[in-house]
């Protein structure tokens, strides 16, 4: 089942790549280094840095305030190196930019480091509760060797959900 | 068994004695107490939906010692992500592989085929379960209630979807599209995924996992313009952008925007946030591109419109001729533009059609009679996910269906939660439960279990491949079992 939805991408993504504007590039260019070694998804990451060359240290701060820090290294995805330390980030679509369960904020003065969301990206980030300024997709966030020191927080969960009667706790 | 009572009753002694001398401390004897002594929960989910999915993930992680039991009324698992998205949408799917790692847990028992106020009640089963959580979705579409509505040609969108996508009871679904002409009321994303559907090349569907009969009504259909109306206008519009584009992008068909609708549009775009204000600016791009090219397919939003009766040529409904809509205009508060509310007004416009298709949402409906639901809403009553001691509700079945996947993903994990929080502060019965040894009991129908699931799934995959397909779903339910049980 996996292959065949992995084929399935690898046709989408190309000609979605096609129709993509400039800033895609480098996101889609590493994404597809994933699909086109024949690895899967998230397998990269597990592998340790193999200098110090490599290495991006990177914080996740999760919703309680507690702040995570993890040796990374270039070219991990935010996401599947969050999946690796067990920080409780979702992947539901895979990185296939098909939903926000990984939506995350990018802090500290790193944002600008980033290249610009593609167009995909931002359309999915409309969907996302919680949108801020400073939002992204995790599986979107390839990182490099000047992210690091990178702060990454986990959004809260919880938007209008409530039913009636029930007085949300402050955070 | 034995040994471990005997070892264990001494040592809640010792604990007990020392928090009584130190009674400062007493409230951690209460917490080693209330953690400690229940004997591993027996959860029962009654939905194998994302929302069940996402709350059984949850709870195996939270709990070491538990047994989750996960009943399906179909044969197969994944509710809406098998049978909801759309089919030319496999990247949403990708969400099953999480599913599947949950369900390969040891401590998780998938039960297919079981119809909770059918094959067993909510009494049996809170009876063998400690906790009991409902997320069983919402089933029932909301009627348009407008005279003509009982026409052939007029299918609800929910069952239109069950139709591409396999969903046994809406196999055999009757849809004629044999005229140009199709009216879809409503604007959100079902309204959008239905339209695309009969827009798109049927070479490019029949890559995706649509059904085969789909595919042939698809291939001989004639329909070649799609309405899709709304009661109010685009600044309320339900769609969201992803869904959007992808309509407009579209090869071989135009999107033909009414320029009338967007009067006074445009000055209203600096103050909206930014997701309404993307889609917004998209809109207004894609109105100055209007053009209607022949030979090409025609996707027609009309906003400002609300139905008000189909016309037809003969008394048995048979023969649709027409959409007759209401012009609307909007009142309410310019300041809270997506809170206003459409007014019908006199004016009549009338559009030409022989398929009528109804996506205004969905509702929820009690499986059991036991079960304590709001008529109203749709909606299981809940306080913040908890209907009453022991039972429980997340996914669409306690919110009403809105939202994507991240929304019942959050609100999955927040209902686990308040579990875990009730078996942590001991409000849940410690008497040891049954679990689905004591459902069997009473039990006629065959239980399709996950290792008859991967044999439905492998027949699909084997199918599908041959077609060069992802897969052949199985759609009738005979057939499902006869898999399940070989």
């Amino acid at each position: 089942m996996f292959n065949q939805f992995v084929n399935l991408f690898k046709s989408n993504r190309t000609s979605t790549c096609v129709k993509m504007s400039s800033s895609v590039n480098n996101i889609a260019s590493a994404k597809l280094f994933h699909t086109s070694e024949g690895k899967r998804h998230g397998e990269y990451e597990w592998q340790d840095p193999k200098s110090e060359d490599e290495v991006v240290n990177i914080t996740y701060i999760l919703k309680d305030g507690k702040r995570v820090p993890v040796k990374g290294k270039v070219g991990d995805n935010l996401m599947y190196l969050a999946h690796r330390y067990e920080i409780p980030m979702e992947g539901a679509c895979e990185a296939s930019l098909a939903c926000t369960t990984c939506h995350v904020y990018i802090q500290s003065n790193h944002l600008d480091k980033l290249p610009t969301p593609t167009e995909a990206e931002d359309d999915l980030l409309d969907m996302a509760p919680f949108l801020k300024e400073n939002s992204r997709l995790g599986c979107q966030v390839v990182l490099k060797k000047e992210y690091n020191g990178l702060e990454v927080q986990l959004p809260q969960a919880t938007r209008n959900f409530y039913v009636d009667g029930h007085t949300p706790k402050p955070h | 068994m034995k040994t471990s009572s005997i070892v264990s009753v001494p040592k809640i002694n010792i604990t007990y004695i020392f928090c009584y001398k130190m009674k400062s401390k007493l409230w951690l004897f209460k917490r080693l107490y209330s953690q400690q002594l229940p004997p591993s929960p027996k959860i029962c989910i009654v939905g194998a939906g994302p929302a069940g999915f996402y709350a059984a993930q949850h709870l195996l992680k939270k709990i070491q010692d538990v047994q989750v039991d996960m009943y399906e009324r179909l044969p197969v698992p994944f509710g809406l992500v098998r049978f909801g998205v759309a089919p030319d949408h496999p990247e949403v799917k990708n969400v099953i592989n999480t599913f599947t790692k949950t369900a390969e847990n040891p401590k998780l028992r998938f039960l297919g085929n079981m119809t909770l106020g059918a094959d067993v009640s909510l009494e049996v089963l809170k009876k063998a379960y400690h906790i009991v959580l409902l997320s069983y979705g919402s089933e029932e579409c909301n009627q348009l209630e407008i005279p003509g509505e009982e026409f052939k040609n007029c299918i609800n969108a929910k069952r239109v979807v069950g139709w591409y996508n396999g969903i046994p009871k809406d196999r055999n679904l009757e849809m004629d599209l044999s005229g140009e002409n199709v009216v879809i009321l409503g604007q959100g994303n079902v309204a959008i995924d239905v339209a695309r559907i009969l827009l798109k090349s049927v070479d490019e569907l029949r890559k995706t996992d649509i059904t085969s009969y789909a595919l042939e009504a698809l291939q001989k259909s004639k329909v070649k313009r799609v309405y899709l109306v709304g009661r109010r206008g685009p600044l309320q519009a339900a769609f969201t952008i992803k869904e959007l584009r992808e309509v407009l992008k579209l090869p071989s068909c135009s999107t033909i925007w009414r320029k009338e609708d967007f009067t006074d549009v445009e000055k209203h775009i600096p103050k909206l946030k930014r997701p309404r204000k993307r889609i917004t600016e998209l809109m207004l791009q894609s109105v100055n591109e209007n053009k209607v090219v022949e030979g090409q397919k025609e996707f027609r939003p009309v906003f400002y419109r609300a139905p008000s009766r189909i016309e037809g040529y003969n008394k048995n409904k048979v023969y649709m001729k027409a959409i007759v809509l209401c012009k609307t205009i909007l009142e309410g508060d310019t300041d809270h533009i997506h809170k206003m509310r459409a007014i019908s007004t006199e004016d009549e416009e009338s559009i030409d059609c022989s398929l009528v298709i109804p996506s205004i949402g969905y509702k929820a409906v009690p499986a059991d009679t036991d079960i304590p639901f709001d008529h109203n809403k749709g909606i299981v009553m809940n306080q913040h996910y908890k209907v009453k001691k022991g039972l429980y509700v997340c996914g669409w079945l306690g919110t009403g269906p809105r939202g994507v996947i991240l929304n019942t993903m959050n609100g999955a994990f927040e209902a686990a939660e308040v579990i875990l929080k009730d078996i942590s502060e001991g409000h849940l019965t410690n008497e040891p439960k049954g679990g689905f040894e004591e459902v069997k009991k009473g039990l006629n129908n065959q239980v399709v279990e996950w290792k008859d699931w991967l044999k439905i799934d492998k027949v699909e995959q084997e199918e599908g491949a041959k077609l060069g397909k992802p897969r052949e779903k199985i759609t009738d339910l005979a057939e499902m079992l006869k898999v399940a049980a070989s």
